[in-house]
């Protein structure tokens, strides 16, 4: 038990699960960004977790996860017909971005659970730590 | 009695318990990652290899590994039998790693607890009263 690498793992899983919480708010923030054009409306963004592998050991225990990257949800825009909307294109059509509240909402309630369960894993860590340093006194 | 023998199964168990943990940690962190598969060691196999005293090469720089890197070598982590896969891959069921890294913790502090005695008994033959 040289490092107690739990601490690490849970708050590489801490880490992930908060990144993945910003682009929530990101996702809900911008549910009714309108625009005028496909290129400049706003995109759902989404997470790419993987798992981190140890270098020396690839088949051996996990070291944790990472985010490696965000994408843009490929879904279609809404496209809608507001003519008298000051965002409105030269056929009077303004483009939603393609959230879904909904999903957000779970994907909200996931990352936070997930969070959760990382901070207890801390918790237990921590106390197993403190149990060792106390051995003997 | 040989002093480095006095604490018995309990310093294998410990420093098992340990690095289960770090498995199981990885399970609950990975619990979102596509295509995880979760693992776990089947303690008492891996505990009976341990006993006879394990024969270790000697890692005398950083990027040296040892005759198996960790208290828990590559192949003696499973894989666990999903009840529930989901349809990303992923076999992290949240609910039995919990369990199992709580259990795994009370373990812990369990093999700390008779660690302790041996310590407590070793202390008492030493100063004799």
């Amino acid at each position: 038990m040289s490092s107690f690498k739990v601490f690490d793992i849970a708050g590489s899983g801490m880490s992930a699960q908060n990144l993945r919480m910003n682009l929530v708010a990101s996702n809900l923030a911008n549910v009714d960004a309108v625009s005028s054009s496909t290129d400049a409306t706003y995109r759902s963004r989404q997470p790419v977790f993987q798992t981190v592998l140890d270098q020396h050991n690839p088949r051996g225990a996990a070291n944790g996860v990472r985010m490696t990257g965000v994408v843009e949800s490929p879904a279609p825009l809404t496209r809608d017909y507001a003519p008298h909307h000051p965002m409105a294109d030269g056929e009077g059509y303004i483009y939603r971005p393609n959230v879904n509240p909904v999903e957000e909402m779970a994907n909200m309630i996931s990352a936070s659970r997930s969070y959760q369960n990382n901070v207890e894993v801390i918790n237990a860590a921590r106390q197993m730590l403190v149990a060792l340093i106390n051995l003997g006194r | 009695m040989k002093i480095d023998e006095a604490f018995g199964i309990h310093e294998h168990a410990l420093r098992l318990r340990a690095a289960r943990s770090e498995v199981l940690a990885a399970n609950l962190a990975n619990a979102d990652t596509p295509g995880f598969k979760a693992r776990d060691v089947d303690f008492a196999a891996v505990l009976r290899q341990e006993l006879p005293g394990p024969v270790r090469l000697a890692a005398t720089q950083p990027g040296h590994i040892g005759s198996d890197s960790g208290p828990v070598a590559a192949g003696q982590l499973q894989y666990r039998n999903p009840t529930q896969p989901s349809v990303d891959g992923n076999t992290v069921d949240v609910v039995r790693e919990q369990v199992a890294f709580s259990q795994n913790a009370m373990q812990y502090q369990a093999s700390l607890r008779f660690l302790e005695g041996r310590l407590r008994s070793l202390l008492t033959a030493i100063k004799g009263d």
